[in-house]
């Protein structure tokens, strides 16, 4: 009997935390789609008569139905294998990084792994294999641009996020999540807000949110790597990303934000996973606007950011904490206090150093008649036309995914954002 | 009490169901209609022409080598950091060089133009 329960209850939690992103993401899906809309001034999803609840809260629900009844059309072609199992890999590879996640202090966890940070780093690097088999497989050029887009920005991003996440670690002393949520009875993002920055940059990268959504940017090369794919196969992709926008969210907020800490939680466990959720759902929405707000970017200025800016950051605001804070214990500091000062203080050198070098750098391309007009990255180089830029400014073509009207929006933010680009070419180019 | 990597095995099995289900849910109650035109690859709705399986540009790979370097250095860094609470100056120093060796490398990688973009 006991035996039997010592496997059931690992059994019954693990089941429980596996399917919750799943289905948070149905209600997550559509928050997203209200925000953008609202914040484009239209009203999203309504019911219009249809039992898709109030403000059809139900709408991903039925998009789910609907989708699962499409054909599985694999092209002619095709590696079939490879084919069918990409979106496989994507889907578990989402759902296995919840198993280091601590939803609360305890038992809402499946398993405090001593190497939390790493396991959740060493999962999140699966995601380009699932992205390359897809684009490749399908045999389609659209989805071969948007593979390799998508896997030179994903794992050019994973250094900095890497090293980022390397500073709470380092604070901490331990990779366990469980651990970096008790040490933080400060929340990191006061002590190390530039790791939080680099951190959240990179993971937007990652998880490809606009300004940086290259991998699959559907007003020029299709919907990228999963072109190619219909019915519930395209639906594993999008289930997917949506668990990757909300794992992303959760992680930051574990990290930097607390995690399941907040008032109320020593006396009533049950109130971690609630401030735990409302950090991520902040996060998230945090995404969301961006993802309204931000024209995209192109692709080597993607990875002239990550490589010319985030990295070199990245790197520095490693090797300012590590220092700072060894030499503050070293001088006879060993209060928490003291050491929080002393890295607030690094942090704040570090940022008006940051601000300064960003307005040199304008001033010297201003200067040299270079106007760059993408105030959102000082750091770019003028670059020419080349194989990874594969746009077509004038053929917007139709996405083929019958199941899914209306879970593609902005088609018309990105119109406007590519004739910025034209002109922003012509300018560099002094014509 | 089940060891910790047990209880992983069995989380990793559910996440592979919760992967494979619906698509074999899906290929259960979908249609099977195939027919040439359907089948073919898409192309803006041109017949597609030429190859999708393309050699990669040389440059894919200087890309590629540059990010296993860092990406190994990361990985070095991460018992460092582990143990970062107990280490003496003098060992932090060391990794302060360490890294300043990785902000050598980003230089020399820049200054060899892998860092642009065609």
């Amino acid at each position: 009997m006991d035996v039997m329960s010592d496997l059931w209850l690992p059994i019954v939690r693990s089941l429980g935390i596996a399917l919750f992103p799943v289905v948070a993401v149905v209600f997550l899906i559509w928050v997203a789609r209200k925000v953008i809309a609202r914040m484009q001034d239209r009203l999203g999803p309504t019911n219009a008569g249809t039992p898709a609840g109030p403000d059809a809260i139900f709408q991903t629900v039925a998009d789910a139905i609907k989708i699962l009844t499409k054909e599985l059309v694999i092209p002619e072609g095709a590696d079939r294998t490879v084919f069918i199992a990409a979106p496989m890999l994507v889907t578990a590879v989402a759902v296995a990084v919840w198993a280091v996640i601590p939803l609360g202090p305890g038992e809402f966890q499946v398993v405090d792994l001593e190497i939390g940070a790493f396991y959740v780093v060493a999962m999140s690097s699966l995601a380009p294999f699932a992205m390359i088999m897809a684009g490749w497989s399908s045999r389609n050029k659209y989805a071969e641009v948007g593979a390799f887009r998508a896997v030179s920005q994903i794992i050019g991003y994973e250094i900095p996020q890497t090293l980022a996440l390397l500073v709470p670690v380092l604070l901490t002393g331990s990779l366990s999540l469980q651990k970096i949520i008790e040490a933080q009875r400060v929340p990191y993002i006061v002590l190390a807000p530039f790791a939080a920055l680099v951190y959240f940059l990179a993971t937007m990268a990652e998880v490809n949110r606009l300004p940086f959504e290259l991998a699959e940017a559907d007003s020029e090369i299709v919907a990228g790597y999963f072109t190619e794919y219909s019915g519930m196969m395209f639906g594993s992709f999008y289930l997917a990303e949506f668990i990757n926008n909300l794992t992303a969210s959760v992680l930051f907020s574990i990290l930097f934000l607390g995690g399941w800490r907040g008032p109320g939680v020593d006396a009533v466990p049950l109130l971690g996973p609630v401030w735990l959720l409302v950090k991520a759902f902040l996060v998230f929405n945090f995404l969301n606007v961006f993802w309204a707000a931000m024209p995209r970017l192109r692709i080597d200025q993607v990875l002239a950011f990550n490589w010319k800016f985030l990295v070199p950051l990245a790197l520095l605001v490693l090797l300012t904490t590590a220092l700072v804070d060894k030499l503050i214990v070293y001088l006879g500091y060993t209060t928490d206090g003291m050491r929080a000062v002393g890295l607030i203080l690094a942090n704040l050198v570090l940022g008006v150093g940051l601000v300064g070098y960003l307005y040199a750098l304008g001033r010297r391309r201003k200067r040299a008649g270079v106007s760059v007009p993408e105030e959102f990255l000082p750091l770019l180089s003028s670059g020419s036309h080349g194989a990874l830029r594969m746009r077509s400014a004038d053929v917007v073509p139709l996405s083929r995914h019958n199941g899914t009207s209306g879970m593609r929006y902005s088609r018309d933010e990105r119109g406007k954002s590519s004739t910025v680009e034209l002109q922003a070419n012509h300018i560099s180019k002094g014509e | 009490m089940l060891h910790p990597y047990a209880q992983l095995g069995i989380f990793l099995l559910i996440a592979t169901v919760i992967g494979v289900a619906p698509i074999a849910l899906a290929w259960l109650v979908s249609p099977k209609k195939q027919n040439p035109r359907k089948s073919q690859i898409y192309e803006s709705g041109n017949p597609p022409f030429g190859e999708a399986w393309i050699e990669f540009k040389p440059q894919y790979y200087l890309y590629g080598l540059a990010f296993l370097a860092f990406d190994v250095e990361a990985a070095f860094l991460f018992p460092w950091a582990l143990a970062y609470n107990k280490l003496p100056l003098f060992a932090v120093v060391e990794a302060a060089l360490f890294i300043a060796l990785l902000g050598v490398g980003l230089i020399y990688v820049w200054r060899k133009g892998w860092l642009t973009w065609m």
